[in-house]
Order: C-alpha cells, then structure tokens, then sequence
C-alpha cells in the first residue's frame, strides 16, 4: 500500500484538478477550508475522488475530522484497502 | 435483478429523466439506483459542479450516458433540454424533479427578515421549476407518462424551514395543477412526501437538527435519517404502471409522521 509521500501527492493531484489548489501548497499542517480555500462541496468532490483513487471508503460522518491535510493521509493511510 | 437482460423489473423499458443527483446520499441517486435496478433506462441532468454529478453517476450499478447539464433558471438550458435528451434516448416515460434550493436568508429563522430577491431565487428553484422542468420534457412524452417531485409536508409550519416551506406549499399546489393540465394528455404528477434526510440540501438548513430529533422520536415506523432506500423506491413506484389512476396526490414517506399529533 501507499505511504504518507503518495498518499500526499495523490491528494495533490486531485485538489489541483477538483478545487484549483496549487500543488506547492498541499502540507500535512494545512487546512482545507481555511488555508487551501476549498469550500464544502469541493470538500464533497476531493472525497469521492480519494475514495476512488485509494480504494477508501470515507463515510460521511468522518469527514468534519478530516481538517488538515495530515488528517486525510492518515485517514487514506490507515484504512485503504 | 440489475443484469442487461432484466424484462421484468419494476421499470422494466421505461425510460426516465432524472433531475438532481449531486451526491449519492442524494434522493435522487437512490431513485435512480432503484429505477435501474429495476429495468429503467436513465438520462441524467446535472447542476453547478457536473464532474461531482459524473464521478456519482459512475457509482450507479450501470453505465448511463452524458449527463446533461440544466440549471432550471436558465431558459437556454431548458429550451434545449428535449433535444439533449433525444441524443440519448426517443421518448420518456417518467420525469424525477429532486431540486430544491433557498439562500441562507430564507431560511434558519428568518421567516420576518427575508427579502423578496432571496425568497424569489427559493420560490424559482423549488416552486416554478417543477412545471419548467415538466415543459421542457413533455414534447417526449406520451399518454401513461409519469412525473414525479420530492416535498416535505408543507401543510404546517415548521421551525427553521421558513420560505422554503412556503415554496413546498407551492409546489404541492403546483403539482396538482400540473395533474389537472396533463391529466387530458394521460400524464400523472405527484409527489413523494419525504422525512428529514442528511443531503446536502439538508445540511445546509440552519437548525435542521430539530426535525431529525422530532421524526425519530415521534414516527410510528421510526425513521432512519440516512437510509434513502424509501424515498427511492416511492419514486420508482409512482413512475410504475402501478399507480395507473393516481395524480395530483401526495404520498408520505416518513414513517407515518404526519398521521400523528405529539
Ligand atoms: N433531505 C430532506 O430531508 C428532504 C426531505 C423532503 C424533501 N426533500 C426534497 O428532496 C429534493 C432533493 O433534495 P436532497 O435532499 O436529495 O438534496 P440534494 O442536495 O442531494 O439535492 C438537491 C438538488 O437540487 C439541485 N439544484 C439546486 N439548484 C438547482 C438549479 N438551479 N438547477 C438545477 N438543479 C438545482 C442540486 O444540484 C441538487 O442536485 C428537494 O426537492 C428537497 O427539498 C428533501
């Protein structure tokens, strides 16, 4: 399975393609509403896309922990298949 | 159920128009889930973010085609729309209107407060937009053809839902005047009466939370805030051949809630 570094990227990738963040940005300290801009429903899609793209399934409920970058890689880390 | 090759579905040869699919704790993925399970053929209508609306279609058990982007304010949208969706499919048999939207303003308590531009956007979207959307479809539709909305039960006042529930009133009597001008054409329209479920839409209301502590204490049935598997297969049901002579009706999936006092 993927490490943090890939996981990371891969994250990069799609909050690039879904939300328009600049990669250079995506860190494990930073927040996804406050410091990278991406609103709820962008939140909605950069979720649906990480679950395809790592094999996760990210319930809803869990998503209001996921408020850092750090937070989503340890997330996809810990349970992807 | 769900292969290629199932005649005996439900649905089975119906082809349907789906509006309002944006995540798949949408009512309207459910319906569309059901619906194919059931035999149904599906053209899609998107709105606002339609790579969110395509990534969810492909967690649909089959395959559908390009999803057709509407947002029912725009009058380019709707005056193609028939065309679109002959690229697709040749006629239809059932149209779902699962849209429903209201500025912050409208909404949360602020009944007194709300402004006629903001209560107009609310009344466009989830009021009038029912027969726009019914219009734009009826040059493919023929006798035995079936509509079918989402409200929640407008024939009280509720805490919290404000102009949006003016607008369901509105739609509930916008639906049975659609029964009464369609009716001659063979076409039904009603709507499904859904309890609080956690949508998007829901979650943006302000305070949505008492109504998921009234239903859950006070619904007969009880009722599950999560599981849209009954407000999908209501929808299904009425765009069946099942329900032959029923229009202009409002039928309450909301585990009995409306039946009871306290
Ligand atoms: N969730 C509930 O508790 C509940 C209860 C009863 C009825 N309903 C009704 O069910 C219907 C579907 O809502 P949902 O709860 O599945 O939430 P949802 O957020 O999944 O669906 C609402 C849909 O409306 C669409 N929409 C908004 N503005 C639009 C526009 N201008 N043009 C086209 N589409 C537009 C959105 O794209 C979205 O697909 C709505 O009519 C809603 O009022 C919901």
């Amino acid at each position: 399975m993927a490490n943090r570094d890939e996981i990371r990227s891969g994250l990069a990738d799609i909050l690039e393609e879904v939300a328009g963040v600049d990669k250079a940005d995506v860190a494990d300290e930073k927040s996804f509403t406050d410091e990278l801009d991406v609103d709820s429903l962008s939140m909605v899609e950069v979720v649906v896309a990480a679950e395809e793209k790592f094999g996760v399934k990210i319930p809803d409920d869990e998503v209001p922990n996921l408020k850092t970058v750090g937070d989503a890689v340890s997330y996809i880390e810990k349970n992807a298949a | 159920m769900g292969d290629e090759h199932n005649v005996s579905g439900l649905l089975a040869g119906k082809r349907l128009l789906i509006a309002g699919i944006l995540t798949d704790q949408s009512i309207a993925f459910s319906a569309a889930k059901i619906a194919q399970e059931e035999g149904a053929e599906l053209v899609l209508t998107g709105y606002g973010r339609l790579s969110l609306v395509e990534r969810i279609a492909k967690r649909l058990p089959k395959p559908v085609g390009d999803i057709i982007e509407l947002d029912v304010t725009n009058p380019e949208h709707l005056d193609g729309l028939a065309d679109r969706v002959r690229e697709q499919v040749d006629g239809l048999d059932g149209v779902v209107h699962s849209i429903a939207f209201g500025p912050q303003s409208v909404m949360g308590g602020e009944f007194l407060n709300a402004k006629w531009d903001d209560v107009s956007t609310a009344l466009q979207i989830s009021t009038f937009s029912y027969q726009a959307l019914a219009m734009a479809c009826l040059p493919l539709m023929r006798p035995g053809g079936s509509i079918v909305g989402l409200t929640f039960d407008a024939t009280t006042a509720w805490p919290v839902y404000d102009w949006m529930g003016v607008a369901k009133a509105g739609l509930e009597s916008a639906s049975r005047y659609l029964a009464m001008h369609l009716g001659k054409q063979g076409i039904r329209s009603n709507l499904v009466s859904a309890g609080p479920l956690r949508t998007m839409a829901a979650k943006s209301i302000p305070g949505f939370v008492e109504f998921e502590d009234a239903w859950q204490a006070r619904a007969p049935l009880g009722w599950s805030l999560t599981d849209l598997e009954p407000a999908g297969r209501a929808i299904c049901a009425l765009l069946s051949d099942w329900f032959p002579a029923t229009t202009g009706e409002v039928v309450h999936v909301d585990g009995g809630y409306h039946a009871v006092g306290a």
